[in-house]
């Protein structure tokens, strides 16, 4: 397991989910987490809804000061400095949205690359209008890489159709992923499902993940 | 077709230029700037102008100068950035143009918040701009209906040649959920005679213009205008009704706030409470006759809303205020909790409004 890890992706791909159960998984073995919210698009639906979760599990959470506030303010806080440099603590760190989302990580790209001790995953959602193919995965990629710095180091399958994923659903993005690491040479690190979607035989390398839902998800 | 997970602005944006529109005109605001976003990465792809421009007014202007010529336009923003565009909604209104316009509203008065809202309701449905005029208005409740009612604002607006608008809030904007994108068209349903395209000294010139010098003509312009609005009244009422069979307690809500209420229904019938929702989907033309023939046999209305009580008035002229009508809502950014909304139906139950 590296030191660091890093989330990225088409915005809307769900990297926050990821990050958020990546880490949750991560304290089950290690003493000290910490998870960093580098999110400088996005509006609503952040890290910092799962923060009295992560707390409650022991995780360290640093995030924007105005995260989830009235305030359209994208600064990043002064302590993603001791994420990326003090190298005592497991770090996972979730990135905006795009090369605009990925542009912030260049800041903190140098001393990643120089402990070079990281996992860089490409979250990889094929249900998305602008990632339906592997090529077009791979174009988001390339943008992200170049905005921000660090090269990615593997792929994670995190296909989905909100509450009308099935297993159909995450098996054909499984196949895409498949062809976007012959295509990019990286590994599928892991797909995603969430608790309780059984019948995922044959998918190679499954990771459970809980969902955070907000009420008026239930229509 | 097959369903993919999209973004409420992403929906809205993807249904505009499946509906023929091609030409987008806007200024980035939160929590909507995904729909330029969007735009800015397809349209220059497919033919069609993205148009950044350099404030709020004068994209509704682009949007006048596209509409004149035949063409569906859109412009979008969020509440601050539709109230710079009043003027030129105004000005649509008054050249009896097409054209649509998107409020993916936020907390409000002033520069506000960036969290959601539904405080733009009197601005959108009472004119907000000067003048005698209407719009139709449209609430999408989920992502599915972002892209559905885009395509219909677009339909009504050319039909009916008048702008219309979305008026949706920041929690659907920014939400994702599964979608089945409409149709492909041209958006060429609609035959335009008014618009100026060239004459090809083949006919007399059209003009557009909101401007008259005799005030008989223009009020005539007006009485005419309003024997339209009553057209859409008669004919394009959308509304969903919710378990209002047997309801003694009606909820009406629209959007977000609709979504929260069902949630709360469902609970206060497990508890014996005979509730139900009315969701209005047009806000204008508003869901008049079923308030009234609710209103026959309910106790009493909830008007459920993310603003300071302002549907409410619609309600009470809909129901002639024949039974009592309570305000359930929260403001500045923040959305009512099913339990909020539960603990309202049952007060409205034990007789309290």
């Amino acid at each position: 397991m590296h030191r660091v890890t890093l989330f990225a992706g088409h915005y809307g791909s769900g990297k926050t989910n990821l990050a958020v159960n990546w880490a949750l998984m991560l304290k089950k073995t290690h003493e000290r987490v910490v998870i960093a919210d580098l999110d400088i698009v996005n509006p609503y639906f952040r890290t910092k809804d799962s923060a009295a979760l992560l707390q409650a599990a022991g995780i360290e959470v640093v995030s924007p000061e105005f995260a989830n506030s009235n305030v359209d303010l994208p600064a990043l806080p002064a302590e993603l400095y001791g994420v990326v440099q003090q190298r005592g603590r497991y770090a996972v760190m979730d990135i905006g949205g795009d090369d605009r989302g990925a542009v912030a990580l260049g800041r903190y790209a140098p001393y990643i690359l120089e402990e070079n001790d990281f996992e860089m995953i490409f979250v990889a959602n094929f249900m998305r209008p602008l990632t339906q193919t592997p090529e077009d995965a791979l174009e988001v990629m390339r943008e992200i890489e170049t905005a921000g710095g660090i090269p990615f180091t593997a792929i994670a399958n995190n296909t989905n159709l909100g509450r009308l994923t099935d297993i159909n659903v995450v098996k054909e993005g499984a196949e895409k992923a498949e062809r976007l690491s012959q295509l990019c040479g990286l590994p599928v690190i892991f797909t995603s499902a969430e608790k309780g979607l059984g019948g995922l035989y044959g998918v190679k390398n499954v990771f459970y993940i809980e969902l955070q839902k907000k009420y008026y998800d239930i229509i | 077709m097959a369903k993919v997970l999209m973004k409420g602005n992403e929906a809205i944006a993807e249904a505009a230029i499946r509906a023929g529109c091609r030409h987008y005109f806007g200024y980035p605001i939160t929590p909507q700037t995904e729909i330029a976003a969007y735009m800015a990465k397809r349209m220059p792809k497919i033919g069609g102008t993205f148009l950044q421009a350099e404030s709020e007014i004068s994209a509704i202007n682009m949007v006048y100068g596209v509409a004149s010529a035949g063409r569906r336009a859109m412009t979008s923003s969020s509440s601050p950035g539709v109230s710079l565009k009043q003027e030129g909604i105004s000005y649509l209104a008054g050249s009896d143009l097409p054209a649509l316009i998107v409020n993916v509203q936020r907390g409000g008065p002033g520069l506000g918040g960036i969290q959601p809202s539904q405080s733009d309701y009197f601005q959108a449905t009472k004119g907000g701009g000067h003048g005698d005029y209407h719009l139709i208005v449209l609430a999408p409740a989920s992502v599915q209906e972002m892209a559905d009612l885009t395509v219909k604002a677009f339909d009504l607006a050319d039909k009916y040649r008048m702008p219309s608008m979305l008026l949706a809030d920041g929690t659907i904007g920014q939400m994702m959920e599964p979608v089945e994108l409409p149709e492909e068209t041209d958006g060429s349903g609609v035959e335009k005679p008014w618009a100026v395209t060239g004459t090809e000294n083949k006919r007399e010139h059209n003009i557009i213009n909101s401007l008259y010098l005799v005030p008989e003509q223009l009020e005539v312009k007006n009485l005419e205008r309003y024997e339209r609005y009553k057209i859409v009244e008669q004919n394009e009422v959308m509304y969903e009704e919710y378990m209002t069979e047997d309801a003694d307690i009606c909820v009406v809500a629209f959007g977000i706030a609709a979504r929260v209420s069902k949630n709360a229904i469902t609970a206060a019938r497990e508890k014996g409470i005979k509730a139900g929702l009315i969701r209005p989907i047009t806000l204008w033309p508003f869901p008049t006759e079923a308030i009234a023939k609710a209103a026959e046999k309910v106790k009493g209305f909830i008007s459920v809303e993310l603003s300071m009580g302002q549907m409410i008035d619609d309600i009470k002229l809909a129901e002639g205020c024949k039974k009592p009508v309570a305000l359930c809502s929260r403001v500045g950014g923040m959305i009512p909790s099913p339990e909020q909304v539960l603990a309202a139906i049952e007060k409205a139950e034990r007789g309290e409004f």
